[in-house]
């Protein structure tokens, strides 16, 4: 491993009421929510980078997005997108020696980037909490549940054991844990893979969270359980009225559970609005692709049209779009912008909260014409 | 060839009767050890024509991997027939067995495992036409570059290790090599689901021009419902070792009459709620799938099942022909009857 790189702070302040010192046209489009509201979350300009022996690996590049309380965000993208990556950089779960994260994240307007690990101890588990993918892995096997609920409870309130006891099985009643007192003194192998789950889920909100981010929380469960995973996230969120951000790779899953989608590739965010805008008009050709790969249950049996070829490594990220050598509408665009310029983050139709990564000029056309007659 | 005993149809390809395959295992009980068996695959018959495609649907512990494996006979079954083009391949030993694993070929699901990383991709590829004395010495290179190119690899790659190509391409790789013995029937185990999307369409067209440009016959397991309706023109519905419900596509996603279908069709996340079409029912299943080692009395699935009475508990219900059902849809429930409407139909 190469020697670790100090953190660059310059361009991450921390006074962070007064949010960034230079904020470009793109940046404040990224901190605008989709709904207008007043966010919770704010991630501007976030980039994550982990030095290698192969070189530098950007994993995430001026990512901006915002989340308000009792609303859902999704992050879509294939592995490798940054989508995981990114969220661990909210919860600050990077291991610091070996990661350059600069950028701004504003939980409820207080500066995470730069934090100390004992400040972030605090707000960890409290007012921001993470749902794994893999319970199995995620919850410790020599433990209790029981055990490991009431810890979670107690790092962050000064109660007795008795008290945190009783909120634990509340906890375990709530995410529909049957016969509660049994179940706390069990042990994690003792459970399904979807009780688990909602074990976990328990846990992650034992205190009461504004902010849960939620990393492929079903993506290990059959398809009947994950129906009543989140339905229960859902039943949770308008019951706790928390941000969620779910991070997962499954369309389906998106269109059932988000207010808004930001979809990643390569590194960076190429198309951000509400869940609606997103999949229902979508203005960027990964986009398209994604949407035109997946065989859904409802769909006639139409040959799929998968993207070609395979994502750019995070070593050496082309010039230009990222997307551009997969892109089958390179052609269209005037001279060689595609490969050679970035295109920015800019809202679809001049104004708006939808904002779309591409140089196309007739997206809106192109996709009413060529796309959506074929996605039925 | 061509040669076909007389109680098999014409173009059946494979018929599998009543297998099963009951896994002992140990446990302590009290003061000594009891026998207990996991019921993995309990009385399963299928058939395949040549050409066709059946998917096999589940979740986890149906069932569906273990019935590919003893097809391939990767697992002895403890009973029943496995008849491929009218012989009894159920319980032959292996000396017996070869002709037939040249005839049933197995893609698996993960393309990192499945791989032997230490063989070039030459290697991995001309090992099966060794075996089997398909090509003449000298010629193996030219036949592993035509099967590479065959699946969309680059040719050149013949000396690469599998650590060198990403997941679609070496799941591509694990295609070619069951390609190599020119099968009539490939068992193609979630071929797809450890791919990301753009790369699992990839690999599904490939399998789909397979089959229509050898005639290969799939036998297609996933618990995607959304890549199964796209694949399979055949569908049988498995739930604790059983199948619960069979017929063509369309009967079982435009009209499926056991509860645990409609239930799992239901709980599949789809797009088409986005577009303004939800669905007009939602069904959502209480609890998780019983042990197969003590699987429930009756009909297994009434643990679950929101039209249980007591006729459930005590009588199995049989994989039969409805009177309501369409020809060749059958379904194992006392009280099956047709929902549609489960899923958002996208105009």
């Amino acid at each position: 491993m190469s020697t670790p790189a100090p953190e660059d702070k310059k361009d991450a302040p921390v006074d962070a009421k007064r949010g960034p010192s230079v904020a470009t046209r793109e940046r404040r489009q990224g901190s605008i929510n989709p709904s207008g509201e007043t966010p919770y979350l704010v991630v501007e300009d976030l980039a994550v980078k982990f030095p290698t022996a192969d070189g530098l690996v950007s994993a995430v590049n001026g990512l901006s997005y915002s989340v308000p309380l009792g609303r859902t965000l999704a992050i879509v993208g294939e592995s490798g997108s940054g989508k995981s990556v990114s969220s661990m950089a909210v919860m600050g779960l990077h291991d610091r020696k070996r990661t350059r994260i600069t950028g701004s994240i504003r939980l409820g307007g207080d500066e995470l980037v730069g934090l100390s690990e004992n400040d972030l101890m605090k707000i960890r588990g409290d007012a921001m909490s993470m749902v794994f993918q893999d319970p199995q892995s995620s919850l410790h096997p020599l433990y209790t549940i029981g055990n490991q609920l009431v810890e979670a409870y107690r790092v962050h309130h000064k109660v007795s054991k008795d008290v945190a006891k009783k909120r634990a099985l509340e906890m375990l009643d709530l995410v529909g844990i049957p016969n509660p007192p049994r179940r706390f003194s069990q042990y994690p192998h003792e459970f399904s893979g979807g009780m688990r789950q909602r074990a976990m889920i328990a846990m992650s909100l034992i205190n009461d969270p504004k902010l849960v981010i939620a990393d492929e929380p079903t993506t290990a469960l059959d398809v009947t359980v994950q129906a009543q995973i989140l339905d229960l996230l859902n039943n949770l969120q308008k019951e706790f009225g928390s941000a969620i951000v779910l991070i997962t790779h499954d369309l389906g899953v998106v269109a059932e559970m988000a207010d808004d989608v930001l979809v990643m590739y390569a590194g960076r965010c190429v198309e951000y609005g509400t869940a609606e805008d997103v999949l229902a008009n979508p203005r960027m050709p990964y986009t398209w692709g994604l949407l035109e790969s997946i065989p859904t249950v409802s769909a006639a049996n139409e040959r799929l049209r998968p993207i070609k070829g395979l994502p750019p490594s995070l070593l050496n990220l082309p010039e230009g779009c990222s997307f551009a050598a997969r892109c089958p509408y390179v052609d269209r665009v005037k001279g060689e912008l595609c490969t050679t310029q970035l295109p920015d983050l800019l809202p679809v139709d001049g104004a708006g909260a939808h904002t779309s990564r591409c140089h196309l000029h007739d997206k809106a056309s192109i996709y009413e014409t060529e796309i959506a007659p074929r996605l039925g | 060839m061509s040669e076909t005993k007389n109680d098999t149809p014409r173009d059946t390809l494979l018929q599998v009767r009543d297998l099963k395959m009951h896994f002992p295992i140990k446990e302590a009980a009290g003061l000594g050890r009891t026998k207990k068996v996991v019921q993995a695959v309990d009385g399963v018959s299928f058939e395949l024509k040549a050409g066709a495609s059946l998917g096999l649907v589940g979740e986890s512990g149906c069932g569906k991997s273990t019935t590919g494996r003893m097809i391939t006979r990767l697992l002895t079954p403890t009973s029943g027939e496995i008849v491929f083009k009218g012989t009894d391949i159920a319980q032959l030993k292996e000396r017996e067995l070869r002709p037939f694993r040249r005839q049933l070929q197995i893609v698996f699901q993960d393309p990192y495992s499945s791989l032997n990383p230490r063989q070039t991709v030459s290697n991995i590829i001309s090992t099966p036409l060794r075996v089997h004395n398909l090509v003449k010495k000298g010629q193996e290179l030219a036949r592993v570059q035509e099967l590479l190119e065959r699946v969309g690899l680059n040719p050149e790659h013949h000396n690469r290790y599998p650590n060198e190509f990403s997941g679609g391409q070496r799941q591509r790789i694990g295609i070619a090599r069951a390609l190599a013995v020119e099968p009539e029937v490939i068992i193609a185990d979630e071929p797809v689901s450890a791919l990301d999307v753009s790369i699992q369409a990839q690999v599904m067209n490939l399998l789909e021009d397979l089959r229509k440009d050898l005639g290969i016959a799939f036998v297609f397991i996933a618990h995607d419902l959304g890549v199964v309706r796209h694949f399979c023109d055949e569908v049988a519905v498995m739930y604790l070792g059983k199948i619960v419900e069979q017929g063509s596509r369309d009967q079982i996603y435009n009209a499926p009459q056991h509860p645990y279908t409609q239930a799992l069709l239901s709980a599949a996340p789809d797009l088409g709620t986005i577009r303004g079409v939800p669905p007009k029912e939602r069904i959502r299943l209480v609890g998780d799938v019983p042990s197969p080692i003590d699987p429930p009395s009756g009909c297994r699935f009434r643990t679950r099942c929101w039209k249980a009475e007591d006729i459930c508990a005590t009588q199995e219900p049989l994989l039969e022909i409805k009177p309501q059902s369409t020809p060749g849809h059958t379904a194992a429930c006392h009280f099956a009857e047709p929902k549609v409407d489960l899923i958002a139909e996208t105009a």
